[in-house]
């Protein structure tokens, strides 16, 4: 069936078997090999991308179902060779480690940030909940959002002044 | 944490990256997407490998369609136990678990053949087109059960110690009967802990490539690409020079990619040797916890005794592990348990009677602390009855005993270098403000019903490396390489999985040559490049890697000095942030200079190290000597308010106090404390599987409850006291796997501080705490 859709920014009219996943077609098709599969039922938020801005569990999501829409993947929010701040912070902060899920934190941290700039820790902990992390015990990871929300609501201003 | 560099009185003084808080080199590639784990390899006409399994417990196979599914449009190649070309065989420690099974099943899941599919999409079809037929037996699911004379058979005559006993272990020291009979005090309990899934992020998963000469290329996720060589060169029936196995970036291991990678290796380099294709092999979530090792479920039985003053006097400890239908690593996970039982405390006598029995289940293996959590939240649960029967504080109690330098382990191991056991105590008590804390939370608990309030503490120790289970694995290679524009490329045998490693391991060589972290690239771990370095396990990587590097900067080091001296016409030189210098003036040299000089005239710029670490005076006969030639250390401290309504427990706080020697970098090591104390909590409260006739019921994350930030407590104060190993590089030791053995017995002693009463098995679920309280009332 035909499709028509962006994936970080770029739009394609495409022919997909609709009981394609997401997941799939995003890795196969178009080698964006950050979207992790790692428990292929909606338990672990691995796969997270963002459609329309709001985070989805692509392991679950059939290709008709972003027909019209804007996919956004890890891949999709690097500028060149700038780093995104939540990028940079999960650097800086010891937020990775074996880094499986790490595109899968970073995608829903976005999302957080882009609703609320200033999200306090419990906020960010309740708003991760859904993302199975097995190496952080997830203080590391708070602190990343945590730094890169500073970060760019220092930017804001920033430019704002 | 406080730095110390360069302090005179430190018998390893650092000057470079060793003790920063570095930012990990592999980070940029994981949070950009680039790194590549083994399901984002994608070999040109890959065929997909589908692996058939045992759906019965245990039985024999007496018929199936494989014929017809040979003949299917897009199936490449079905293979059974009769097509393996080498020996059908997986090895770990015993050769008793077969490649594939030949008709006889022992557990739900054992693999019978394998299936080569063109298109993965195909291949998720295929296993609705398999049909196998079974003649079904009674299986053997208990481990005590399995023991007595009439049980049918599970283990294998030729590898088991009688029946189906895989394993029995002891250690008998002065005479432990008699000091339970003389002795004021004595408590006793039987503890039980069920299955632990390692819940690793990525699943299992590997590539098989068809190599020149007539080899294999395998890469894939895992820790021990050593194991996955020779298990791949025994079943393919090829020499090892024929089989180059190359670990990619690793999703996680935490033990469970040990020995299980050796077993997807095997059968995706049996199908692409079969069809001369490249085939990729990946589990999804359901298979990779249904069939894959896990932490042996126990029964475990102490005596504690002591005097009046709570000074122990002996411990009499019975263990069972239920090994499943293999032994994989079953010998030396129990041998962990064993050398563990008495914990990080003196004892002077100590009977341990520790078995690993067959059952008709899946086979468990490594998991972070390899058989110690088992003995330990029995021996630290043990102390707390204690205390109560003294009358004296839980710390003040540990304090008495806690092994000090100078003091004996229950093998009567002399500890002399590097105890820090006291001193993590002392520091968690500190910084949990516990007395205050203890006085607080009575005051509480006696005026509210609803909520109870609870400290614990839990003190371990963990021999670093493999010890003298397994002596022949204590060693490392390495590989350093300077180039001729001054960056080093080096090269080691052990892996990074998730852990850290590789920073570490860079600052080290970075620190070894004097230049920069950034000046420093260690390549994929590939076994065609350095000799076999022993497993990346027992939290030995950086000891042994590290060591090894260093002794090859040592042996390339040299040649640089004399070509920088010629250039800078001075006696003796120094390298310190990328700079050769004078130690007799002022001038310098960059080393990009001078390894441009080396390469125009030829002289050899790399060079190889090595490191082995022997124990000494080890007797198997008796379980006397030196088990490891290190010790790790740790306390522990966690607070919880347990609803007394609903039973839930809620952690406020978890204080985590570690001696590993010096830290290498505090920022990862952090991590590691945070992440290994968090899979500790969810052993103590929330991770379990059901199992029903030897079948996993819900092999999944929807009923298997790994802890979630909201789980885990964000007030986790960490810290290090650094009780320094000379023979460490830079005076490092073991660290990985502690964390996790701390924490449990930490929060299952919180809880019954919180609500007055003992839990003895795992997890402690709402409904278990909810009976204990109201069973305590």
């Amino acid at each position: 069936m035909e499709l028509e859709f962006t994936v970080n920014g770029r739009e394609y009219v495409q022919d997909v078997p609709p009981d394609t996943r997401l997941i799939d077609f995003l890795r196969e098709d178009l080698n964006l090999t950050s979207v992790k599969e790692g428990c292929g039922v909606g338990e672990c938020g691995s796969c997270t991308v963002l459609v329309d801005g709001k985070s989805i569990l692509s392991c679950l999501t059939y290709m008709p179902e972003i027909d019209g829409k804007e996919v956004l993947t890890l891949e999709g929010i690097t500028d060149g060779d700038e780093l995104h701040p939540l990028q940079q912070a999960f650097i800086d902060t010891g937020g990775v480690q074996c880094g499986f899920c790490t595109p899968g934190f970073i995608m829903v941290a976005l999302e957080l940030l882009n609703e609320n700039p200033d999200p306090t820790r419990d906020e960010i902990r309740k708003w991760i909940e859904g993302n199975i992390c097995r190496c952080t015990g997830y203080r590391k990871i708070v602190d990343a959002i945590e730094l890169a929300a500073r970060w760019m609501r220092e930017g804001q201003e920033a430019v704002e002044a | 944490m406080e730095r110390r560099r360069d302090d005179s009185n430190d018998e390893v003084s650092v000057k470079g990256p060793v003790g920063e808080g570095s930012r990990r080199v592999d980070a940029r590639d994981k949070v950009t997407g680039d790194a590549q784990f083994a399901a984002d390899i994608f070999p040109s006409g890959a065929l997909t490998a589908v692996v058939v399994r045992s759906t019965v417990t245990r039985g024999r196979v007496v018929d199936d369609n494989f014929e017809e599914l040979r003949e299917m449009e897009g199936v490449e190649a079905v293979l059974t136990a009769e097509d393996v070309p080498g020996e059908n065989v997986v090895p770990v420690i015993e050769d008793d678990q077969p490649a594939l099974a030949e008709s006889t099943v022992r557990y739900d899941g054992e693999p019978i053949a394998l299936i080569a599919v063109r298109g993965r999409r195909q291949a998720d079809q295929i296993g609705d087109l398999i049909e196998v037929e079974y003649e079904e037996e009674e299986p053997v699911l208990d481990p005590q059960k399995s023991l007595q004379e009439n049980s049918p058979e599970v283990a294998q005559p030729e590898f088991s110690e009688g029946g189906n006993l895989f394993t029995r272990l002891e250690i008998d020291k002065g005479d432990v009967d008699r000091a339970i009979e003389d002795s004021p005090v004595v408590v006793e309990g039987e503890y039980e802990t069920g299955y632990q899934e390692h819940a690793y992020m990525e699943p299992q998963g590997v590539v098989a490539l068809p190599a020149p000469h007539g080899g294999i290329e395998i890469r894939g996720t895992m820790q021990c690409p050593y194991y996955v060589r020779n298990a791949v060169s025994r079943v393919l029936g090829l020499s090892l020079n024929r089989i180059k196995v190359v670990q990619v970036a690793t999703g996680g291991a935490f033990g469970g990619k040990e020995d299980v990678p050796s077993q997807l290796s095997a059968y995706a380099a049996l199908l692409s040797h079969a069809t001369n294709e490249p085939v990729k092999l990946i589990y999804d979530r359901r298979e990779d916890i249904k069939v894959t090792s896990k932490r042996h479920p126990s029964t475990v039985r102490y005596v504690t005794a002591a005097d009046r003053d709570g000074n122990l006097t002996g411990v009499k400890v019975g263990i069972y592990l239920d090994s499943g239908a293999y032994q994989t690593l079953s010998p030396a996970v129990l041998w962990r348990s064993l050398v563990h039982a008495t914990g990080p405390y003196n004892v002077p006598n100590v009977k341990v009677v520790a078995r690993s029995v067959a059952t008709n289940k899946v086979p468990n293996g490594a998991f972070r602390g390899f058989g110690s959590p088992q003995v330990i939240f029995p021996y630290e649960s043990q102390l707390e009855l204690l205390a109560e029967e003294v009358g004296i504080d839980q710390v003040e109690l540990r304090k008495k005993n806690i092994l000090r330098p100078g003091d004996v382990t229950a093998t009567n191991q002399r500890l002399e270098k590097s105890v820090g056991a006291a001193q993590t105590l002392e520091r968690a008590e500190e910084l949990s403000g516990w007395t205050e804390t203890k006085r607080e939370y009575s005051e509480w608990n006696s005026r509210h019903e609803n909520v109870k309030k609870g400290i614990g503490v839990s003190s371990v120790m963990y021999g670093v490396g493999m010890g003298a289970s397994a002596p022949i694995l204590d060693k490392a290679g390495a590989y350093v390489k300077l180039e001729s524009d001054g960056s080093l490329t080096f090269a080691v045998g052990n892996t990074e999985m998730g852990q850290g490693a590789e920073t570490v391991l860079s600052q080290i060589a970075a620190e070894a040559l004097g230049v920069r972290l950034e000046d420093v690239n260690m390549t994929e771990v590939d076994t065609s490049r350095v000799p076999d370095s022993g497993p990346t396990v027992a939290s030995r990587a950086t000891t042994m890697s590290g060591n090894a590097i260093v002794n090859a900067v040592n042996n390339l080091k040299p040649r640089i000095e004399r070509v920088a001296k010629e250039i800078l016409g001075c006696e003796s030189v120094s390298i310190e942030d990328g700079q050769i210098v004078c130690e007799d003036g002022d001038e310098s040299v960059d080393l990009d200079e001078v390894a441009g000089e080396m390469w125009l005239n030829n002289v050899d710029m790399a060079a190889e190290g090595w490191a082995e670490k022997g124990v000494k005076d080890w007797d198997p006969e008796t379980a006397r000597g030196d088990a490891y030639f290190v010790f790790s250390y740790a306390t522990h401290i966690t607070k919880v308010e347990v609803d007394t309504v609903t039973g839930k427990v809620n952690l406020t706080q978890h204080v985590a106090v570690h001696d590993s020697g010096r830290i290498i970098n505090p920022t990862t090591a952090a991590g590691q404390v945070e992440g290994g104390a968090a899979q500790g909590i969810g052993f103590a409260l929330s991770e379990d599987l059901a199992m029903e006739g030897g079948k996993f019921l819900d092999p999944d994350f929807t009923n298997y409850l790994v802890p979630t930030s909201m789980d885990i407590p964000d007030d986790m104060i960490v810290d290090f006291v650094e009780a320094e190993y000379p023979e460490g590089p830079y005076g490092a030791k073991g660290l990985g796997e502690v964390p996790l053995m701390a924490s449990h017995g930490a929060v299952i002693n919180a809880i019954s501080d919180a609500i007055r009463a003992r839990i003895y098995s795992y997890p402690a679920t709402p409904e278990k705490v909810l009976k204990a309280y109201l069973d305590g009332e």
